[in-house]
């Protein structure tokens, strides 16, 4: 923020950092009970909706994704704002948003203004955020895709950072969107394998293998602690292809 | 007095032997009232933090403590010059250096320490410190540590004749990972000076009798001076063995006199607390045509890291266990405890043994396939039995040894339906449908030893005493959670004949060592002290009162109670016992002798889902059968069974510290991954009870046999799912998808 | 800054610096070292407390935040030196072996009964599924829950 201040809804994120000493806020914007952020209009998420009213009553390829979040107690705290604010490459509430195309309500002293989510992540946990301003809101398309599903690869059960994570839309005209986490600096679309597949009514077999080779060749993944960049790059596909079948339903 | 009287054997009392005590201090920590070391405090305290190495090796050229110094609320910031006495420290050699002087030779060595005012003062001041370094080229590789003769000890078992051939050879290379303790609670302590230049000394330990020997060398104080004290502790599994933060914490409470306390933070922990050694094996089997055990042969090389620590009793114990719990007449170990600059490693539950039984089971599951025989008739055949010989050292088995009734006590276990309730690999992801899974059945067994071994004086020494609050075991053998507070009080109830009891624990000065709380060995030892002292104590009231029975009324007489309790009580009534397990020798330069004071076996089938395309796992259920003497506390043992089997599962498929050219590249929660209540398999645990061990009671120790096979079979299960060659652990995604 | 709020059905204040956490001042200004630092990265929970009926992280709340709010540690579950039903079970299980893990989870097992009085086995597990526990395998937990789905909390 201009001032200085740091904005905390749930902290989950930023008291991590505080708790290590990476980040000591002299002064604090407290957005937990701000009324505004808090409501929920129809395709207007407030920022600080938790996970865990996410998980209850959104959309369902988002809803399915607030439930992979962190633990009961990370989603009872933690926010889509918060989450976006983060940019984390793995935020498991991005490809949704990715995959529907939805934007970021940004406000400041100047007023407010939306921005494309490709436009709002810039790098790994960096946005195109101005110094003065904070996310009030996300907006979703008003007219969602028909079908959408979720998935997410991690080693546990619970509590784990994704090693891919994704989202695919279809809608009954075949319109297929791709949304993917962790394979690139930043949330994802697979626009190649997307238009390859849009066009085909009933896809085969052998339709699917292709679809799911071209979203692996869109990822750029790394190797890290958690996985290598080869994993990362054959699970996009395994996982995109089965979200999708289970659109195609 | 000579007396033909005959004295009754206790009667049954309620919170005996055999029965699911509950635990003295489960109300305390379930109100969260029970003080770990991390709770306690004191007055003027002061709060301790350490600065550490951010290279992996490096020469110290410089130390500049005037940037802490002028830090505001500093009280002392030390450094080795400052270090009193011996300047190292160690569990097998006193190698490691107090604080780092002309190099540091790991990622995280410890280089200084600061006490101030606040425990963020002194973490600033402590990263105020400039030291100056030159960068050193680190050796990572445990197998170029070996070609240099960088190595803590090297091993060799000849038994047998060296040139025998099976009919059938199977050959295998396997790996394990470096898996992390990761108790819950972090490594903290208090310590307190007592105004004449000696120190109190309350902090995680496993042992703190060997804390006191290696703080009263370093600080060069005489033993009366140091007091150290059991203490609230969030577990351990093997990380609190060596010494961390002790002696830093009583130099500098000698220093400023004042109370001091340090609580290392999980990163720390993972980096100030030595790991389970990771291990590299070669094996050979040889069999005949019928799946007999004709010859093993195996190299093993595990990573000792900087500072020796327990490497050497480790690596003794890979290769001892090596073959595993089978008769072989001729089998050839060739083990390294290599020495390189990756973080130290030590004690973790299992000790050796669980890395080479992922080897040798695996092994025995390609003897099998090869031979076309069922991986628990292949065992059944080569299965020790009490009167066999050690397959390694020769040494033959007293005690004991079920390998029989574990195999057929795992086939008699039903397997389970295919619950749609279960979860699917993937978890809440949503990765994977049930017709993605493949189903997976995985056999192993495991042998460890007992006890401590190679000759080793393991000895506890336990006080009982008669009082007014009836029965108090005094002991500073430590109690990290299993249960050792709840037994010996029911041992001693047993064996007086007195409901009454309780164990309070007293510090190094007021009572003599219990050794350390590991090797499975405290419900044996001290456990063994508590009884025969408890049972020497009956004897002489008896014997003193001419009774023949005491119970809680007091002394007893032809059925009349002779001298009432609280008139007992005003007399003062104790017994000290030292209990020694019977001895063992140093093995032979061909590793042969009478090495292990007892073993436990355990069997372990693990039933898996796995996803094969995207490689994810869940361990749906694990039953096993383990030898367990006698339970003392059913419910006890259980829950030791089923947290080591998760320690296992953890090991098998999640855990496990990146090593990054020497640096720990996952030192937190976030990535070195504990299993959740969502990753726990159901558990069914069959125990077996068989007389013959010297333990009380005939029990044996039971808190190591659940972590030794449990990986291996997990792995097996694995391996029967996608038919592929799996070879390390833990077993990674990428290597059953790719 | 003084954040006054109410902790375990009484009110309290505390001095606190922004980056503080709830479960430091907790622990160190407040005198209730029941919670937990295992981590202080939200990764274990056990710190766990109720803060305005939802069960959260301490060691993730900026104490600074909680002024009016209500707070609910485990010291507080249970009336004056009584244990509450979800301690009782734990007790009688053997679900308590090293003891750290296990005031995060009677707080967490306390607010699930609060919220479900007959939750299932899966319903169980989900609601620790951000409780670590590393001695007990969760096995004993998970029978002390079962033994009272059903009952009055």
């Amino acid at each position: 923020m201009a001032s200085g201040a740091v904005p905390v809804a749930g902290g989950t994120d930023l008291m991590v950092e505080a708790n290590f000493g990476h980040v000591r806020p002299e002064n604090i914007v407290g957005l937990r009970r701000v009324e505004e952020l808090r409501e929920w209009d129809g395709r207007r998420i407030g920022a600080a909706v938790t996970w865990r009213r996410l998980e209850r009553d959104g959309p369902q390829a988002l809803a399915q994704a607030a439930r992979t979040v962190g633990s009961p107690q990370i989603r009872n705290a933690g926010t889509i704002g918060g989450n976006l604010a983060t940019a984390s490459p793995a935020g498991d509430g991005h490809p949704f948003l990715a995959a529907v195309d939805a934007r970021v309500e940004l406000v400041s002293p100047a007023g407010s203004r939306a921005v494309a989510w490709d436009e709002f992540f810039t790098g790994v946990k960096r946005t195109s955020m101005a110094e003065d301003e904070l996310i009030s809101a996300v907006l979703l398309p008003e007219d969602l895709p028909d079908r959408h599903e979720f998935g997410k690869v991690g080693v546990r059960n619970a509590m784990v950072i994704s090693t891919v994570c994704a989202v695919v839309t279809r809608r009954d005209d075949g319109r297929t969107t791709v949304g993917l986490g962790s394979v690139a600096p930043t949330p994802i679309r697979a626009r190649q394998a997307e238009e390859m597949i849009s066009s085909i009514g009933s896809p085969s077999g052998a339709d699917l293998a292709e679809f799911a080779r071209l979203v692996s060749a869109e990822t750029t993944p790394i190797s890290d602690h958690r996985s290598t960049e080869e994993y990362r790059r054959h699970a996009a596909g395994v996982l995109s292809r089965r979200l999708l079948e289970r659109c195609l339903r | 007095m000579t007396t033909t009287r005959t004295t009754r054997a206790p009667s049954t009392v309620a919170g005996g032997v055999g029965e699911s005590t509950l635990r003295p201090d489960g109300i305390a920590k379930l109100k969260g009232e029970f003080d770990y070391a991390q709770d306690l405090r004191a007055e003027n305290m002061l709060w301790g933090a350490t600065t550490r190495s951010p290279h992996v090796r490096a020469r110290i050229v410089s130390v500049d403590i005037a940037p802490a110094l002028a830090v505001g609320g500093v009280h002392a910031v030390l450094t080795a010059e400052d270090v009193p006495g011996r300047g190292a420290f160690g569990l097998e050699h006193a190698d490691q250096p107090v604080l780092a002087s002309d190099e540091v030779r790991y990622w995280g060595e410890p280089v200084a320490v600061v006490a101030a005012e606040d425990e963020d003062t002194a973490r600033r001041a402590a990263a105020a410190i400039e030291v100056e370094y030159e960068v050193l080229d680190p050796l990572v590789d445990p197998l170029v540590a070996e070609s240099e003769d960088e190595v803590f000890r090297r091993m060799r078992i000849r038994r047998g004749d060296q040139e025998t051939e099976g009919a059938v050879i199977v050959e295998g290379y396997y790996e394990v990972g470096m898996q992390d303790q990761a108790p819950l609670g972090t490594e903290a302590g208090l310590a307190v000076p007592d105004g004449h230049g000696g120190v109190d000394l309350y902090a995680t330990s496993q042992f703190v009798h060997i804390d006191h020997s290696q703080v009263v060398a370093s600080l060069g104080l005489r033993p009366e001076q140091v007091r150290a004290h059991p203490t609230g502790i969030g577990g351990a599994f093997g990380a609190r063995e060596d010494v961390n933060l002790h002696i830093h914490l009583c130099m500098l409470a000698l220093h400023t006199g004042q109370p001091v306390k340090m609580v290392y933070d999980r990163a720390e922990s993972f980096t100030g607390h030595v790991h389970r050694h990771p291990a590299q094996m070669w094996y050979r089997h040889h069999a005949d045509e019928n799946g007999r055990l004709v010859r093993v042969e195996a190299r093993i090389v595990i990573d000792g890291g900087a500072y020796a620590s327990t490497t050497s009793a480790v690596l003794a114990n890979a290769c001892y266990f090596a073959v595993g719990p089978y008769r072989c007449d001729s089998v050839l170990i060739d083990g390294v405890g290599a020495r390189t600059n990756n973080p130290p490693c030590g004690a973790m539950r299992g000790f050796g043994a669980v890395q080479v039984c992922v080897g040798y089971e695996a092994q025995m599951d390609k003897l099998a396939a090869r031979l076309g025989i069922g991986p628990l008739e292949l065992r059944k055949r080569n299965g020790l039995a009490t009167g066999d010989h050690m397959p390694t050292t020769g040494q033959r088995i007293e005690t004991p040894m079920p390998v029989a009734d574990v195999i057929d006590s795992l086939a008699a276990m039903p397997l389970p339906g295919q619950d749609d309730e279960a979860p699917l690999p993937g978890g809440s992801g949503l990765t994977t449908e049930r017709d993605q899974v493949r189903r997976g059945v995985g056999y192993a067994l495991g042998i460890k030893n007992l006890g401590f071994s190679e000759g080793s004086d393991d000895y506890a020494v336990v006080r009982v005493r008669l009082t007014g609050d009836g029965a108090v075991v005094e002991t500073a053998a430590i109690e990290v959670g299993q249960g050792l507070v709840t037994v010996l009080a029911q041992i001693a109830r047993s064996a007086l004949g007195v409901g009454r009891a309780e164990v309070r624990h007293v510090d190094t000065s007021r009572i003599g060592s219990a050794g350390s709380t590991s090797a499975s060995r405290q419900t044996q030892i001290s456990g063994g002290a508590t009884l025969e002292a408890s049972q020497r104590l009956r004897e002489r009231i008896l014997d003193r009162h001419d009774g023949d029975d005491l119970t809680d009324l007091g002394v007893v007489r032809d059925g009349e109670v002779v001298v009432p309790m609280a008139v007992l009580t005003t007399e003062s009534w104790e017994e000290t016992v030292t209990f020694r397990h019977p001895p063992t020798e140093p093995p032979d330069d061909d590793g042969q002798g009478v090495v292990h004071a007892d073993f436990a076996v355990a069997g372990h089938r693990a039933v898996v889902d796995v996803d094969p395309e995207l490689g994810l796992v869940t361990v749906v259920r694990i039953d096993t059968a383990q030898d367990v003497g006698k339970a003392l506390n059913p419910e006890s043992v259980r829950g030791q069974i089923e947290g080591g089997i998760l320690q296992g599962v953890g090991l098998a498929v999640m855990e496990e510290l990146i090593m990054d050219g020497g640096v720990i590249r996952n030192p937190t929660f976030t990535d070195y991954l504990l299993p959740t209540i969502l990753d726990a398999p159901d558990v069914e645990a069959l125990l077996i009870e068989q007389d013959g061990s010297w333990g009380p009671f005939g029990a044996k120790g039971v808190g190591e046999p659940p972590t030794i096979s449990s990986t291996a079979a997990v792995i097996a299960a694995i391996r029967d799912a996608t038919g592929k060659e799996i070879n390390r652990a833990p077993v990674r995604p990428q290597d059953i998808a790719l | 800054m003084i954040v006054e709020f109410a902790l375990n059905g009484e009110p309290a204040n505390a001095r606190v610096v922004t980056s503080v956490s709830l479960l430091d001042v907790l622990r160190d200004q407040l005198n209730l070292p029941g919670s937990k630092n295992a981590c202080d990265q939200g990764e274990c929970g056990s710190c766990s407390v109720v803060l305005d009926g939802s069960v959260v992280c301490s060691c993730l709340v900026m104490a600074a935040d909680v002024q009016g709010s209500e707070v609910t540690t485990v010291e507080g579950v249970a009336a004056d030196g009584v244990l509450n039903a979800v301690q009782e079970a734990m007790h009688a299980a053997g679900a308590v072996q090293c003891g750290f893990c296990t005031p995060g989870i009677v707080v967490a097992a306390t607010d699930l009964f609060a919220a479900n009085p007959t939750p299932s086995r899966t319903e169980i597990k989900e609601a620790l599924a951000g409780n670590i526990c590393r001695c007990t395998g969760y096995g004993a937990i998970v029978r002390a829950l079962e033994s009272i789905s059903g009952e009055k909390s």
